[in-house]
């Protein structure tokens, strides 16, 4: 019986907390259609004026289309160097692999400001000029953990002897890689495309410092935030994207889950 | 016969795992050349950047503490060091605290839809920082979300002017943008308790109370140890939330480190800083994972 109205209470909590989650952000879609410069209630009517404002923007498109090359080029960098570490770290007996894992995984407990500032150090003495590139540099660092995270719980899933029974049966090491890893490691290399482009997509900070005279979405906000006439076209903007990345989330989410669960029935059965 | 067998074993053994660390080596020698290149050195190089000196636009490669005295010494540089380590302690016990009840229940309770739950906690944590902060920019501002809503409602007549650009506004805004990461960690140490230790404890006489104290709070700490470090460090280092939303009272450190790169130019001072508020943030960090294991061990 307690537990009962112990288990209801943290139902209503929960709710409540998915609320506080997600209530804050929902303004920036309601206002985006609210027909008015102010972004304050009343809600005056709707438009979708503000959008069409946007869509108009060359500025934007720039942007835009710089944070998917950045994205792109950092997600398949960052994907590519995690998934030999990925297979290296959970199927061998690596003398010092923890200590590598850690290297990988320190970028998660250093401030973004320390990481964007120390590269740009870095560069600066190497004479390296800034540009998309160097911001790349940046977003591989950030990305690393988590394509190595999602692609070593992809791989220790499955099961090695298919790998071993292919070397067995005579293809190389090449081969066995192409057709028995890739495509079982399938899944978790998707999901970390996926959720490597969020991260850089979503950086703004380390840009900021690394990207010299180019601009990538978040630092073209960045910079419209300043002008309180152009703050409805931002929250379209913000609307757009928020919708966008929900979706690759789940999408991303779904296709690891789904590769989680296939094995769980694979276990079953066998 | 048999000891020629063994060694002969032993070194096939050997020269098999020596090879597996071999290939092991080679596959991870990418990514960690790439993190020696792209995080280790400038780290290396930064620190070595803060014991110089910018001498109008050459660089005095002398090395001198002269930084570490300006940036512990000067009055309100210290009060940032302060103010920017108090607020995201606060961050830190708020998102925490109000995380474990939720991770709790996805945990132990959320039955069938868990993936669900876990989906709707993990979306907020991919979408923009930047959108998430400025959210509440427009939720706390003068002419805001909340004033407005208050004001048309007839509830208050003037604006509330203490909501937004104060320590407060910084610390909600954190709490809210960093929820997403308390979750994760404490979940993933709620869900490896073996659910055997709690029935044991039951029968064993100890109420739902005593039964969370001494087995489920003990062995979820690793979890919330993780997500207390998780949020505490980078908070300590954020720019865009107190620039956002912090006005003049919410000034944090990463703020003035920007400006010594940016407007100020003086790299070997944003150096000793950015290092000076790394090394606050790694003894405060030890002290508070000691802390908190010495009151565990309390506990039982």
């Amino acid at each position: 019986m307690k537990r009962t109205t112990g288990g209801a209470g943290l139902l209503v909590y929960a709710v409540f907390y998915l609320a506080f989650l997600y209530v804050p952000v929902l303004f920036l879609p309601l206002f985006s259609f609210n027909d008015s410069p102010f972004i304050a209630f009343p809600l005056s009517g709707f438009t979708t004026r503000w959008y069409a404002q946007l869509f108009a923007d060359t500025a934007v498109q720039g942007a835009l289309f710089n944070s998917l090359r950045v994205g792109a080029a950092a997600a398949i960098i960052a994907t590519a160097l995690g998934l030999p570490a990925a297979k290296a770290l959970t199927r061998y007996r690596v003398p010092g692999g923890s200590a590598v894992l850690g290297l990988a995984n320190l970028s998660l407990f250093i401030p973004e400001i320390v990481l964007g500032i120390s590269l740009l150090v870095l560069l600066n003495v190497v004479a390296v000029s800034l540009s998309l590139w160097t911001v790349v540099l940046g977003h591989i660092v950030i990305c690393v953990p988590f394509a190595i995270t999602v692609l070593m719980s992809r791989m220790e899933g499955f099961d090695r002897n298919l790998e071993e029974a292919s070397l067995d049966l005579g293809e190389g090491t090449w081969m066995t890689f192409w057709r028995v890893t890739f495509p079982l490691a399938l899944p978790g290399i998707v999901s970390s495309l996926l959720l490597c482009f969020m991260v850089s997509f979503d950086d703004f900070l380390i840009a900021y410092f690394l990207a010299g005279n180019e601009t990538t979405l978040p630092i073209y906000i960045w910079g419209q935030l300043r002008f309180p006439y152009k703050l409805p076209a931002v929250l379209a903007l913000g609307a757009l994207i928020l919708v966008t990345s929900t979706a690759l989330v789940v999408i991303a989410e779904w296709i690891r889950s789904r590769g989680l669960e296939e094995r769980r029935h694979r276990m079953v059965g066998a | 016969m048999a000891a020629l067998e063994g060694g002969l074993g032993s070194r096939l053994v050997h020269a098999y795992r020596r090879s597996e660390a071999a290939r092991g080596l080679a596959l991870l020698s990418p990514t960690m050349l790439i993190m020696l290149a792209a995080l280790a050195a400038p780290m290396v190089l930064l620190a070595l950047y803060s014991f110089w000196t910018q001498s109008g636009y050459a660089l005095d490669t002398n090395l001198t503490l002269a930084q570490y005295a300006t940036s512990i010494g000067r009055a309100n540089y210290r009060a940032l060091f302060y103010r920017s380590l108090e607020i995201s302690a606060i961050v830190t016990v708020v998102t925490v605290l109000l995380a474990y009840p939720m991770a709790y229940f996805v945990a132990f309770r959320a039955g069938r839809s868990k993936f669900v739950w876990l989906i709707l906690l993990t979306i907020p944590f991919w979408t923009s920082y930047l959108l998430r902060v400025f959210a509440w920019k427009l939720i706390l501002g003068y002419n805001g979300v909340i004033n407005s809503g208050l004001m048309s409602l007839g509830l208050i007549h003037q604006p509330l002017e203490f909501l937004l650009y104060n320590p407060t506004a910084v610390i909600v805004t954190l709490a809210h943008a960093w929820a997403a990461f308390a979750i994760l960690p404490i979940y993933v140490s709620l869900e490896k308790i073996d659910r055997s230790l709690l029935e044991a404890a039951a029968d064993l006489g100890d109420g739902p109370v005593r039964r969370f104290l001494r087995i489920t709070l003990p062995l979820s700490l690793p979890g919330v140890i993780g997500a207390a470090v998780l949020i505490f460090v980078p908070t300590t280092g954020d720019y865009v939330t107190p620039t956002l939303v912090g006005g003049s009272s919410g000034v944090m450190i990463a703020n003035v480190i920007e400006e010594q790169f940016d407007k100020v130019g003086n790299w070997p001072l944003g150096a000793a800083l950015a290092v000076a508020s790394m090394a606050a943030v790694g003894v405060a960090t030890l002290l508070f994972v000691g802390a908190v294991r010495a009151a565990a061990g309390r506990i039982r």
